[in-house]
């Protein structure tokens, strides 16, 4: 009986051991050093000391926290674009077409995510630029004489956004929709509901559970994201997250750029935390 | 409006269109860079002026080639070993923690679960930085201490393997999981009163058992390597991998080279999803 209990003890450091040093070495130093590094400036003789000034400069400089503003409007204002944009198209795979034209479509679906953010990123600037092939189709057609300036633009940078994250609001909200029983959507149409409260009053709140962890994702990638901002957006579209590749690649100023970094990691885990609140959910079920 | 209810000719035709659209967005991009890959010009844009494969096999000056362009093939392999390193790393250490949280229980489970969830909701970006900052420390510190200058603390191969893994374990503890929690815990319970020791029951029962989720899981930890680029900026070192070396292409010297390697991206990827379907498919 001894034996076996130690047996069982070694198991438990083997499994243990590893992810302790996953989480502690990955995750927890490197936080831990971030926040310290935000506190560091360079003094007059070269040393590093303690100080505010790295989160002063952020709050004085007008451009800095207009960015990190606008940043986290944007970003909000993507995931509700994404919300109203899948929605349909969830609803459209679980509930509406047969499930082997379902299995297809959610191939399509899958390819551009797999592909990865840079190639359609590529993508949508030879759709979008002024010799690109959607200004060369409405050309040709006679629909337009000079080309629509589209890239380079707050437009192009939404429609990049949307496209690398507004699958991570349909496959969540698959997942609820589909354990939900179609009887209630009968029952709710036999009593004379209209189609808009069938879907207001059943279908969405339903799905919410689906809907908030789809929410969290989108709204995580947005504001974290890089490459549509950077290769999509104009000089007037400026992301949180260019200002901390400037202070780290650029200017090499990797106190600042921590403590950039260390705001813009509060900010999206006080707006998951507050979703989550909110709807009453968990972490865990979001992964799932 | 759903299949066993009848609902009129314009909303029905309304909803396809609305889908058909959306697919239409989807795969507009996909579809614009693979044509132009094997468009007859030196710009990235229409017109067309015939079919060419000149942007994969051509080796003169003003045309290079996918195959004859050297820095473009290193940047490729150094792509698939990372992505290899950090596939196994991440394989190994997430179904360890798949198997640690599901079956075990001991104090500060709760706190543990939260950091290795961690990664689901922290911007990549922030874990670069936070991954550099910590390995420059510690360099600096090696150096002023032992007088010695390990790579793995300076932006380099190594360390985008690390930085790449941080995430990738989390990807592979969800998966894994998910199929743990489908798991017959009596199967094991058998093993142990069979005399068989913990390990051994893991290891001849549970893992079996995992064996198609380790292995999606291992994919899916090649293609998030492969792919990223928000957190292996921060922590290159003198050999880009594929996303870096196309990016610095795409703000400085774009030519329809880049398409040719976005159209084999989107075929390897088109192939092993197609796969994947027909495997699921005779799977039920």
């Amino acid at each position: 009986m001894m034996n076996n209990k130690n047996n069982f003890n070694i198991t438990f450091y083997l499994l243990i051991v590893p992810v302790l040093i996953w989480l502690i070495f990955m995750i927890v130093i490197p936080h831990a050093e971030l926040l310290i590094s935000s506190f560091l400036v360079e003094d007059d003789i070269g040393d590093m000391v303690f100080s505010f000034g790295n989160y002063i400069e952020f709050f004085t400089q007008k451009i800095y926290w207009l960015t990190f503003v606008k940043t986290a409007a944007y970003s909000i204002g993507v995931t509700v674009l994404a919300f109203i944009i899948s929605f349909p198209i969830a609803f459209y795979l679980t509930k509406v077409t047969t499930k082997k034209n379902a299995a297809f479509l959610m191939l399509l679906l899958l390819i551009p995510l797999w592909v990865g953010e840079l190639v359609t990123v590529y993508g949508w600037m030879v759709l979008l630029g002024d010799h690109g092939v959607i200004n060369h189709f409405l050309i040709w057609t006679g629909i337009i004489n000079e080309p629509i300036n589209m890239l380079y633009t707050n437009f192009s940078m939404v429609v990049g956004l949307l496209y690398m994250s507004m699958l991570f609001m349909v496959i969540p909200v698959m997942s609820t929709l589909q354990s939900m029983d179609d009887s209630l959507i009968e029952a709710a149409c036999d009593l004379g509901a209209s189609k808009w409260d069938i879907f207001t009053k059943i279908i969405i709140p339903y799905s919410m559970p689906g809907i908030t962890s789809g929410a969290i994702i989108v709204f995580m990638l947005v504001i974290g994201d890089y490459l549509a901002p950077n290769l999509l957006g104009g000089k007037n579209s400026l992301w949180f997250t260019e200002q901390i590749y400037n202070d780290f690649l650029q200017t090499f100023n990797w106190n600042e750029g921590a403590a950039f970094g260390f705001l813009l990691l509060m900010l999206s885990s006080g707006i998951i935390w507050l979703a989550l609140k909110l709807s009453g959910q968990k972490l865990d079920k979001v992964g799932s | 409006m759903i299949r066993s209810l009848p609902s009129s000719a314009l909303y029905r035709i309304g909803y396809r269109v609305y889908v058909f659209l959306f697919f239409t967005f989807l795969l507009m991009p996909l579809i614009a860079i693979s044509v132009l890959a094997f468009n007859d010009s030196n710009f990235i844009s229409l017109p067309w002026n015939g079919f060419t494969l000149d942007w994969f096999f051509s080796s003169t000056d003003e045309r290079q080639g996918l195959f004859s362009d050297e820095e473009l093939i290193a940047s490729i392999f150094t792509s698939i070993s990372t992505g290899f390193f950090v596939a196994v790393m991440s394989t190994l250490v997430g179904t360890l923690a798949a198997l640690l949280f599901e079956e075990e229980q001991f104090r500060l489970k709760g706190l543990l679960y939260f950091l290795a969830l961690a990664p689901l909701v922290i911007p990549g970006v922030i874990l670069g930085i936070s991954i550099l900052l910590t390995a420059t420390a510690a360099g600096n510190h090696i150096e002023n201490t032992f007088g010695l200058d390990i790579e793995l603390f300076r932006p380099s191969y190594w360390l985008v393997i690390l930085g790449q893994f941080s995430f990738g374990a989390t990807y592979v503890m969800l998966l894994v999981s998910a199929r743990l929690k489908k798991f017959d815990r009596t199967l094991e319970e058998a093993a142990l009163s069979l005399k068989a020791t913990r390990l051994e029951a893991i290891w001849h029962v549970t893992i079996p058992f995992l064996r198609p989720a380790i292995i999606g899981a291992f994919v899916v930890a090649f293609i998030l390597s492969f792919s990223n680029i928000n957190t292996t900026i921060f922590l290159i070192g003198s050999d880009p991998t594929l996303p870096i070396d196309l990016y610095s292409r795409i703000r400085f010297s774009s030519t329809p080279v880049l398409n040719a390697v976005s159209f084999l991206i989107v075929l390897t990827i088109s192939g092993l999803a197609i796969i994947n379907f027909f495997a699921n498919r005779s799977n039920k």
